[in-house]
């Protein structure tokens, strides 16, 4: 039954996205780990933690389409889960170091040690454990999401208000870890990992296991997300983004609706986020920046709003352009063509890239098909 | 011309000095010039007290000429170079055709800086223009020099300006009490004048109180101090209304324009930030023209500015309305994403064109310095600044309600439908309306250059906060804006000396937060079905 | 919803871009020595790293006149962190493991450098860091060629105490973790010199604060209380300029109040009309009016590399000098561009700097430097009114923080960057 939810009327779309992230998940370890450095099929170990950071994004463009795509809630502020999902596996690895931090206190870490704390801050308790930091990873952004969430959606805030009190929420979040008091490690945030589970972190066997885990949980997101939204349940929330005020009229209780998508989308970005640490080796209060928020909404349009496969496309589609671009003889020019992107893109493609690909594949087929044949429109 | 004066003055001053220096004339005097020559800070300092204690006819001249950096010093000798350039020699005050070979101008650090603000202070009490009787006076008043005191009493005796009297009673007042060996008498009626002041100043120098004091004298000071201080707690108040009104028109001025595009036309316009950045570079571009070809002109280079910023943004803004978001409506948020791209293509434009670092931007006279209100200190560029902000709400109010483009937009806010079919051009007052809400930016580019860095990432640092004032006041409603920003102003700076800044925002954004939920549409909201288009 | 072959091209897309990127061409010539120049081009530090990335062209251009190095021309290879400090550890380790370079000059903010750091220590090539900073660190794979707190704040300190008379002290910085170390070490030697706790007030601001009336307002009540008062500011780049603005407008002199800062320089004051600020202090190891000979070839230099007559030059920027002559030097000696051999190579090695002396790399990773306290002046110059009387070694540890007083770093006999002198074993420890 479980089967069924997740895996009912999956389209070939969402079947070989399926399939290419669980190859990607067996195959780049493996050719990172058994063939030689020199060959054809090696994929070096610095492109695998690049991908593993462009698949951690794809996560979040996931779960911020969820809540956008299908719910029509803008969130300008989820960053800011992912962030928090960062920081709990962030402490969880800053306990790990234990005392081979410089200072070597066995308990603080090195920051606190820097700044004079005489003590554990009690909300570092108990991120020395593993199951509990991950229990924090998916509780803490959840938490905020159902509090912000409880509040926002039954007094009926929405559209651009919505939009502009999540970036505010963001950007609260954004000044308060920055404050070296609140015992995250300030601007700094949280660095020099050693261990994950006993295993180096910078191994390559590590990363690999990460880069495989990345893939895993993106393959895991997708189907919940895809569960949720062709459920009964996704069919109201679809409409609540078409038309709020009439579900409501019809006796739905859409804050309730939108209060579980928009829960159930801050755990996935905060998974995103926890993945997103170890790979990348720091965490620090810049990811709740407002402009990160906004440039995860800029992947998900790019891609193709409302079709999940897209946000993901499109969060490795920009991450990996800005890579190519921040490099070489563009790299002063790079904005050129990231801000040329947004426009053009919201111009030209308004369906996405996917979208837009599917609309000419359309276009195409018409002639062949019955002419009455529609292309369906955007889920 | 004031300094032959100050010449002749300084014949009385120096009778009074004289009467109190011990050791003869030319051999202080000869030390001071042996002093000046060595090229130390001390000495430098020292060499001052001692020309004013060693009364050479040429002492005025030349601290004065030390204090502008125009003294020059060496093995050769001394020599002051006149304001008008000639040279002068130090010690026989003849007129010079060259300077003796390897002399150097007497740098100057803090220490001498402040040893020649009390030697002019007290070197120009007697100057016949009371305003700069009344400024030695203030001078004196800081440096506390006990030395001073005789020419005090003697200004005081002469004195018939009240402002200067006053000042100069002042400054008596805070030498007695920094003075040890002083009347207790005359010690108690100084403090008294100085509870009178009630500044913080007269706070610094009450808490100076020296040497062994009486009961009565301690009783006295502490009871003024607490007065003063109980005065001061009130004036707090009222200086932190002032910062935050001031941070309230700042925001203000950065939101009215995105009030007026995002009530109008419902677009989410992120790169509103960089109009107002435009707006600052128009003023930098404006102040180097003038620089460079009418220096005279550099009072004005604010108001020649504005004009200019007004049309460089707002012509950005209907390029922007006409080439890209035209082509959006009825997608708001999708207008969100094109303009986000915008303003990131200007930010690197602007860092390509003028280099990613500051620009200067200077402050005319009219904007530079600050003046006391009662206890409460005022600057001018924050003055003119909520003046500012004041004329442009009210001619934007004006725009609105008496101008048919007025008419037109406020139809348009409220029914787009409605009012296309009523024979409005929305499409035309779309691009008025963009162009209007961005030029409004522009002119808040050139307010903010004043107090701001002029940098690509101005815009960036204001439109969070912007956002903020609009959705708290409410969208479309200038009012609510007006409200919105200075709200969100005054409680930012009531809260700050209690919380500190971060945490004050922080709490601040909180509330907003909070708010939104009880009133989701901001304080002023439209009423009617627009609100749900 | 009907599928096809339609949809596989998206997802193929993405397959073979990831295809793409792993095939590009190693490093396709041998004959050049590549550089990686780490510094943000745009973003927020844009504004401070673009004048570094360009001092290294400099750099690298004018060594290359002279005929490179071990008789290979060099090769910079510039690459955009914007300002992203994940895209820093990305960057980095695109330079290293794409580019193959054989040692990087770059980052600002300890933040930055903080997230490249594993990076360099996994793939073991060799960073210069041309920024003062907290300290607190010694690694095998950085060269710190900026100063050390002691290198610039105490000597500061020292000299508003004993020039200015200075008894009251407000610490004013932003809220990160430079400011608040050197504060923190500040306190402690301003106490061990016997400053009440009541005279010194500390504030931290968020980065870019731009309003400062009420902060300045309560230093003007601060220095009410009888007593001299000088205000040490750590306040970071962006938010300094609204700050001096609201400091001469509300009449804050240098007289009453002065002001030393140690991250304001001659490029943060050239967007500032300086004329109310003459008098406010800075601390730092090179200011541009320093008169030398090399000093005038190098401004020269520079002028004409940037071809503006008006461009200045600060003190990161000499620190990239040093660093890269260093480098320079350490490759010749080791007869090799291997970063394992020239790390090992590097202390030791002296190079001259800007103001007349000579720097030397120490076991610690950090160099000697002079520390000079500069006035700022009406055309906003520096004018040196105070100078140590030789070079004065980075401290990796701080003296004066009771965590790391017995920590010394050591790469030449100890091979430890935080070895404990006290308890001869190296990983920090009591």
């Amino acid at each position: 039954m479980i089967a069924r939810f997740f895996l009912q009327n999956m389209d070939r779309r969402g079947g070989i996205f399926l399939a290419i992230v669980l190859a990607l998940a067996l195959l780049v370890p493996l050719s990172n780990l058994l063939m030689p450095a020199g060959s054809a099929f090696h994929v070096p170990t610095s492109t695998m933690s690049l991908w593993g950071k462009y698949l951690c994004y794809a996560l979040l463009a996931i779960s911020l389409d969820l809540v956008w795509g299908y719910c029509g809630i803008l969130s300008l502020g989820h960053g800011a889960f992912f962030a928090l999902g960062g920081y709990a596996m962030g402490m969880y690895l800053m306990r790990q170091i234990g005392s081979r931090g410089v200072y070597g206190n066995p308990v603080l870490p090195d920051f606190m040690v820097f700044l004079n704390w005489q003590e554990l801050p009690w909300y570092w308790y108990g991120f020395s454990s593993f199951p509990f930091a991950m229990l924090m990873v998916l509780a803490v952004p959840g938490l905020l999401a159902f509090i912000f969430g409880w509040f926002a959606f039954r007094s009926r805030v929405t559209g651009v208000y919505l939009s502009i009190i999540t970036q505010a929420l963001t950007y609260a979040l954004l000044l308060a870890f920055f404050r070296n008091d609140m015992g995250f490690g300030g601007n700094n945030g949280l660095t020099d990992f050693k261990d994950i589970l006993g295993f180096e972190v910078q191994a390559q066997g590590t990363r690999a296991a990460l880069f495989s885990m990345t893939c895993v949980m993106l393959a895991a997101g997708f189907l919940i997300a895809r569960g949720i939204v062709v459920s009964k349940l996704g069919k109201v929330v679809i409409a609540i983004r078409d038309a709020e005020s009439r579900i409501r009229f019809l006796g739905y209780r859409v804050d309730r609706f939108k209060l579980f998508v928009f829960t159930v989308s801050a755990c996935m970005a905060g998974i995103a986020g926890a993945l997103y640490v170890p790979q990348v080796g720091i965490i620090n209060p810049s990811e709740f920046a407002p402009a990160n928020s906004i440039e995860t909404v800029i992947w998900v349009a790019v891609g193709g709003r409302g079709t999940l496969v897209g946000a993901a496309l499109g969060a490795v589609v920009v991450n990996w352009a800005k890579t190519v671009f921040t490099s070489g003889f563009m790299a002063p020019y790079w904005l050129f063509a990231l801000g040329g992107l947004f426009v053009v893109v919201t111009l030209f493609l308004p369906k996405g890239i996917l979208g837009t690909a599917e609309a000419l594949w359309a276009r195409r087929r018409r002639p062949a098909s019955a002419p009455a044949a529609e292309p369906a429109p955007a889920e | 011309m004031s300094f032959f004066y100050r010449l002749l003055h300084l014949g009385v001053i120096l009778v009074a000095l004289v009467a109190a220096s011990v050791a003869s004339f030319a051999q202080n005097a000869d030390e001071a010039f042996r002093r000046l020559a060595a090229d130390s800070y001390s000495d430098t300092t020292r060499a001052v007290e001692i020309l004013v204690a060693s009364a050479h006819p040429n002492a005025g001249l030349m601290v004065e000429a030390l204090g502008d950096g125009r003294l020059l010093a060496g093995p050769g000798g001394v020599v002051v170079k006149t304001a008008a350039g000639g040279l002068v020699d130090a010690r026989t005050g003849q007129t010079l055709a060259a300077a003796p070979e390897g002399l150097k101008a007497v740098r100057l650090n803090n220490s001498v800086r402040r040893a020649v603000q009390a030697a002019l202070g007290g070197l120009s009490l007697l100057n016949p223009d009371p305003g700069k009787r009344a400024a030695a006076a203030e001078a004196v008043f800081k440096s506390r020099d006990a030395g001073l005191l005789p020419i005090v009493e003697t200004a005081i005796g002469k004195e018939s300006d009240p402002r200067a009297l006053a000042a100069l009673r002042q400054a008596q007042a805070a030498i007695l009490v920094a003075k040890p060996d002083a009347q207790p008498l005359d010690r108690l009626a100084a403090i008294d004048v100085l509870r009178e002041r009630g500044d913080q100043e007269a706070l610094a120098t009450l808490r100076a109180l020296s040497g062994e004091a009486t009961p009565a004298l301690r009783d006295a000071q502490a009871k003024a101090i607490s007065a003063i201080e109980g005065r001061l707690r009130l004036w707090d108040i009222a200086q932190n209304l002032w910062y935050g009104l001031s941070l309230g028109s700042v925001l203000l001025l950065a939101a009215i324009g995105l009030a007026i595009t995002f009530g109008v036309m419902g677009v989410i316009n992120m790169a509103h930030g960089e109009m107002v950045m435009l707006g600052a570079y128009t003023t930098f571009v404006v102040q180097e023209a003038i620089r460079a070809n009418a220096p005279w002109l550099f009072d004005w280079s604010l108001a020649i500015a504005l004009p200019a910023a007004f049309i460089v943004s707002g012509a950005v803004g209907i390029a922007i309305e006409r080439g890209v978001i035209r082509f959006l409506y009825g997608r708001p948020l999708e207008t969100l994403l094109a303009t986000w791209g915008i303003s990131l293509i200007l930010q690197q434009t602007v860092r390509t064109a003028f280099g990613p670092t500051n620009r200067e931007v200077g402050a005319p006279a009219f904007m530079s310095g600050a003046f006391d209100l009662g206890g409460l200190a005022i600057t001018y560029n924050r003055l003119w600044i909520i003046v500012f902000t004041a004329l442009v709400f009210l001619a934007l109010l004006a725009i609105l309600k008496l101008t048919p483009m007025g008419l037109q937009m406020r139809a348009v806010t409220q029914n787009r439908r409605m009012a296309s079919a009523m024979g409005i051009r929305t499409g035309r007052i779309d691009a008025l309306t963009f162009g209007l809400g961005s030029g409004v930016a522009g002119l808040a580019g050139v307010a903010l250059s004043q107090i701001d860095n002029v940098s690509p990432n101005l815009g960036q640092s204001y439109i969070i906060d912007s956002f903020m004032v609009v959705v708290f006041g409410g969208v479309g409603n200038l009012w609510g804006t007006l409200v919105g920003a200075m709200t969100l102003g005054v409680a930012n700076k009531l809260l700050e000396p209690y919380a500190g800044a971060v945490l004050g925002k922080i709490a601040l954004l909180v509330c907003i937060i909070l708010f939104i939920q009880k009133r989701p549409r901001g304080l002023f909201a439209l009423k009617g079905r627009a609100v749900e288009a | 919803m009907n599928s096809n072959r339609r949809e596989f091209l998206g997802t193929a897309l993405a397959g073979a871009a990831f295809l793409g990127s792993s095939w590009r061409p190693a490093a396709a010539q041998q004959e050049t020595i590549k550089i990686g120049i780490l510094h943000s081009l745009s973003g927020t530090m844009a504004i401070s790293e673009t004048t570094l990335k360009d001092v290294m062209l400099m750099l690298v251009e004018e060594q290359n006149k002279k005929g490179g190095v071990l008789g290979r021309k060099l090769e910079a290879v510039v690459v955009d962190p914007a300002s992203n400090w994940p895209l820093f550890a990305e960057k980095a380790r695109e330079l290293i493991t794409k580019d193959k370079v054989a040692a990087c000059f770059g980052c600002w903010t300890s933040v930055s450098r903080k997230s490249v750091l594993p990076v360099f220590k996994e793939l073991d090539n060799i960073l210069f860091y041309p920024v003062q900073y907290e300290g607190e660190e010694s690694e095998r794979n950085v060269f710190y060629t900026g100063a050390a707190p002691n290198q610039q704040a105490i000597p500061a300190v020292d000299y508003l105490a004993k020039e200015e008379k200075v008894e009251r002290w407000v610490l004013a910085g932003t809220d990160y973790v430079y400011p608040r170390t050197t504060n923190k070490i500040l306190e402690a030697y301003l106490k061990s010199k016997g400053v009440k706790p009541d005279d010194i007030m500390i504030n931290y601001t968020p980065f870019g604060h731009s309003d400062w009336q009420t902060i300045v307002s309560d230093i003007k009540k601060f220095g009410s209380a009888g007593k001299k008062t000088a205000v040490v500011s750590t306040i970071n780049g962006d938010a300094n300029v609204p700050f001096y603005k609201e400091l001469g407008n509300q009449g804050i002199k240098a007289t009453d109040i002065p002001v030393v800062a140690f991250s304001v320089g001659e490029e943060e004051l050239a967007g500032i009309d300086t004329k109310p600020l003459v008098g406010h202090l800075a601390a730092w190891n090179y200011f541009e009016s320093i008169d030398t000979p090399e000093n005038k070839a190098f401004i020269k230099q520079w002028q004409a590399f940037t071809k503006n007559p008006k461009r200045v030059t600060n003190d990161p920027m000499e620190a990239h000098y040093i660093g890269f002559n260093m480098w320079v030097k350490a490759v010749e000696k080791a007869k090799s561009t291997d970063p394992d051999k020239v790390i090992d190579a590097l202390p030791g090695i002296e190079a001259p700097n800007l103001t007349g002396g000579t720097s030397k790399m120490l076991p610690n990773h950090h160099i000697t430097k002079p520390v000079f306290i500069g006035e700022i002046k009406d055309d906003g110059q520096f004018d040196v009114v105070w100078k140590t009387d030789g070079l004065v070694a980075g401290d990796a540890w701080s003296k004066e923080l009771e965590g790391s007083r017995d920590l010394i770093g050591d790469w030449v006999d100890k091979k430890c960057g935080n070895f404990n002198v006290k308890t001869n074993k190296c990983g920090g420890g009591a």
